[in-house]
């Protein structure tokens, strides 16, 4: 059995599976059953000041793909719309029922010494173990000056966090909006303020869809659509990115990561390890399936931490991050072709008319009818993957290494690269 | 009445035969729709559209139910087979597109092929054709064609030409259009009269008209047809059960097995037709299954079909015996007719000797006999095709001899359907009278007169 327990910026869990600040958090009840369903911790749903915001009716989007349902799904809610004084006193009540799980609180108030400074007081006396500062969320609140409006200036995320670190003992973590051409800078100010981690990404701005019969994007708010903010599996290879960024970036060394973004199985939250994240914070997942998931993403991350040796978290953090290379670092002198393994081959055809109409015409149709075959015509595969990925059966077409005889060289070496300098 | 012949009506009460007899198949609904549409493959030259016989764009029409075109999913199917709602409850499609599809195939192990069928009843169903059709007819060519047989082949044809502004006037030899969707085929794969609504849907395209009570060689005749119509299409069916020559065949109570199901079709009330306690079935085909299943399903207690061989040359697909299985109905094989025992008239009990397959494929005797008690008998030992008397088309292997879209020897005379060679199938023949339309449109193009 593999040690599950988890650490991030001082903060302890007996699992790295929290919940983000979202609805499935925002009251006693619900964290309540997810720490009896198995969370490892939480972030409240984000607190403001009194009086509380109020929130529309039609508050979700989402989108299904190929009978998928929530792929994507997007939201237009706003934060905690009970008052300040209800939520501390729950969350005084959560820990003292729950002293083992994470307990964090996602905060959002204007960006005035004195707000944060009054909340910070309130949220220490609970007990909580961190404060997640909320300059993620895309909608609403950014019109306010708030959310994603700090975390898009790189300054005010730094000013922000400086003023709760020198306010605060908690740990201090800064949520990220993905909505920013780099993320590097959001991640070096909230370093450069002495975050303790980030947490990312919040949602990316969206419109989930339209509605053709009342043209109006939705969700729909009688007759009228906003942007929301969009996640659930569809963000995950963005959010993955975005963390690996973070993670291999000297300049944000030092900060923990907590990982977010379309996380909804044990596989998922691993890949997010590996690049360099010290736990994960589920939302979509859980409010598609329940708090019920947490089992398998427990029970499967052991398994496969088992299956590879790995007896603690630590074993494979960050793993994947030595092979993160950029473009002009990749081996050009590395070929891959196509394999079918006829056995398998169920005759569909896809891998020919991808190839055919869309890639290097390298797959050949042998014969008609139920006997026919696919092949691959060597010399004209580039090894694009493309094929492999439209097979529908597993294992049917692999990608083989071509043994060529040649070394590495990267593009910075190679001859047909006019700014190429010579091999070292 | 222990050992005398009980043959009854009313063994089931209404509320249990109105469930006996509807839709075998559960319709997918939107939700049931989408996951199996999206199961489709969507396959490069797909082995589905080559193996229905009307050419269906299988997986176009699919795509289209999966994106919400159910608009246009239907006309993908309608433009090939305009008969694509019958042949959506009615096709073995086991053997046909969804035999082909890939996901059933031998190297697709333990996957089950796309419920093709059933999307395109989906499809079928919920597009609007009942404020308008969906094909627009061409301008009167003042052309008239003669469609003897009001059937899948005859309506497809009829429907193919008057699309092209002929005007069609379809002979009936029955007293309602439909042939076997309305008499030949069980009554739970197609409830609730829709043989008769989709034949409304095909003739609201204009310039058809159905007469009914009118056959050939008795209201009608071919010579005559030619000279009132400038072409003429031949849509008959198989009117000749083959006779079971066996002693006892005069006995009361043993009758053609298509002969009763027509009347079940046609029955107002299913609570009125008489059926026996007993039935033996002696025949291996779909209507040996049909014939079994319903009256099992009329409330028969026992259910005997019996065949002179094995599972594997059953002419009811093994879906069919299978069906016919998990109903309840008893399927023997191996078993040769030999004589019906009857008493006061009326058949008792069905003799069979039995017989194994000997060197060569020849049927042998093993000496036994069995001997299977029984109220009613029932033959489905097939039908077969009654030549014309008078003026026919040139006849080839017992039916009527046609070129590839189904032209006759007589050069203003097509045929198509279960009267040619080919698969006895309802698809096949909306597809021969969908060719035969196609050639005989071009002929009347090309009149002179």
């Amino acid at each position: 059995m593999a040690d599950l327990r988890c650490e991030i910026a001082g903060i302890k869990s007996p699992n790295p599976f929290w919940l983000a600040s979202a609805p499935p958090t925002d009251k006693a009840y619900n964290v309540d059953r997810a720490f009896k369903a198995g969370w490892g911790g939480v972030v409240w749903k984000t607190l403001g000041e009194d009086p509380p915001v109020v929130n529309t009716t039609s508050r979700y989007g989402a989108i299904t793909v190929n009978g998928q349902r929530m792929v994507g799904f997007n939201n237009i809610e706003l934060i905690t719309d009970r008052p300040l004084g209800v939520n501390l006193a729950e969350i005084k009540q959560i820990k003292r029922d729950w002293p083992d799980r994470a307990v964090l609180v996602s905060l959002m108030v204007p960006c005035e010494e004195a707000s944060w400074k009054k909340i910070l007081a309130a949220v220490e006396d609970t007990g909580a173990d961190g404060v997640e500062l909320n300059f993620g969320c895309p909608h609403g609140m950014s019109e306010r000056g708030m959310g994603s409006a700090v975390g898009q200036v790189p300054e005010y995320v730094e000013m922000v966090t400086r003023w709760c670190k020198s306010m605060t003992a908690m740990p201090v973590f800064v949520k990220l909006t993905p909505n920013v051409t780099n993320i590097l800078a959001p991640a070096r100010a909230a370093r450069a303020g002495g975050a303790d981690a980030v947490s990312l990404i919040n949602t990316v701005n969206s419109i989930v869809s339209v509605d053709l019969d009342r043209m109006a994007p939705n969700p729909m708010v009688d007759g009228k659509g906003s942007h929301g903010g969009y996640c659930g599996p569809a963000v995950k290879p963005i959010a993955l990115h975005l963390v690996a960024e973070i993670a291999a970036d000297p300049e944000s060394a030092g900060m923990a990561i907590s990982g977010i973004g379309g996380i909804e199985t044990w596989r998922d939250a691993a890949e997010f390890i590996s690049l360099g994240a010290q736990n994960i914070q589920v939302c979509t997942g859980a409010m598609h399936y329940g708090f019920k998931i947490v089992d398998d993403m427990i029970a499967g991350l052991n398994n496969w931490m088992d299956g590879k040796g790995y007896a603690r978290l630590q074993d494979f953090h960050r793993a994947a991050i030595a092979n993160l290379v950029d473009w002009q670092d990749l081996n050009i002198n590395f070929e891959l072709v196509a394999r079918i393994d006829q056995d398998k081959c169920i005759k569909c055809g896809l891998c020919h008319v991808a190839c055919e109409d869309t890639a290097h015409q390298a797959i050949s149709v042998i014969g008609q009818g139920p006997g026919r075959r696919f092949e691959v015509i060597d010399p004209e595969c580039v090894g694009c993957n493309l094929c492999a990925h439209v097979c529908p059966v597993e294992g049917c077409i692999t990608m083989a290494p071509v043994d060529n005889g040649k070394p590495y060289l990267n593009w910075a070496q190679d001859p047909r690269n006019p700014h190429a300098r010579a091999a070292e | 009445m222990a050992d005398g012949v009980d043959i009854r009506a009313g063994w089931l009460n209404g509320a249990t035969l109105a469930e006996n007899f509807a839709d075998v198949h559960r319709p997918l609904d939107l939700a049931g729709a989408l996951v199996e549409a999206n199961r489709c493959y969507f396959c490069y030259d797909a082995p589905c559209i080559a193996a229905c016989p009307t050419g269906i764009d299988v997986p176009g029409f699919i795509r289209a139910i999966a994106t919400g075109n159910v608009t246009g999913a239907a006309m993908t199917i309608l433009t090939e087979n305009i008969l694509g709602g019958s042949c959506a409850r009615v096709c073995p499609t086991e053997i046909l597109c969804q035999g082909a599809c890939v996901r059933s195939n031998d190297n697709s192990r333990g996957d089950r092929s796309v419920e093709i069928g059933l999307l395109q009843r989906y499809a079928t169903d919920h597009v609007n054709t009942a404020t308008r059709h969906p094909f627009a007819r061409a301008p009167a060519t003042g052309r008239t064609v003669a469609v003897v047989g009001a059937g899948p082949a005859g309506l497809a044809c009829a429907h193919g030409l008057a699309r092209q502004g002929h005007d069609v006037i379809v002979f009936e030899a029955r007293g309602k259009p439909g042939g076997l969707n309305e008499y030949g085929i069980a009554a739970y794969k197609l409830p609730d009269d829709f043989a008769q609504e989709e034949i409304s849907f095909i003739t609201a395209i204009g310039g058809i008209e159905i007469h009914p009570d009118r056959a050939l060689g008795r209201e009608l005749s071919l010579t005559q047809l030619r000279m009132d119509f400038d072409a003429v299409f031949l849509g008959l069916g198989q009117d000749g059960a083959r006779a079971l020559e066996v002693p006892g065949a005069g006995l009361a109570g043993v009758q053609n097995a298509v002969d009763y199901i027509a009347a079940l079709r046609q029955a107002d009330d299913l609570a009125n037709l008489p059926v026996g306690r007993r039935i033996v079935v002696i025949g291996g085909g779909n209507t040996a299954i049909d014939i079994a299943v319903q009256t099992k399903r009329l409330g028969a207690e026992d259910v005997t079909i019996c065949y002179r061989r094995g599972p594997a040359q059953m002419g009811a697909t093994p879906h069919e015996q299978d069906f016919a299985r998990i109903n309840g109905v008893r399927v023997k094989h191996w078993l040769r007719p030999l004589r019906l025992d009857g008493l006061d008239g009326a058949v008792t009990a069905a003799v069979f000797a039995t017989v194994a397959q000997g060197d060569g494929g020849s049927l042998m005797d093993t000496g036994d006999e069995q001997s299977i008690p029984c109220d009613m008998v029932f033959k489905a030992v097939g039908q077969s095709f009654v030549p014309l008397s008078d003026g026919g088309p040139d006849i080839a292997a017992g039916r009527i001899a046609v070129g590839p879209n189904g032209q006759t020897s007589l050069p203003d005379v097509w045929a198509g359907g279960d009267c040619v060679a080919g698969d006895d199938l309802t698809v096949q023949a909306v597809q021969d009278g969908k060719l035969a339309a196609r050639a005989m449109d071009l002929f009347l193009q090309n009149l002179e007169t």
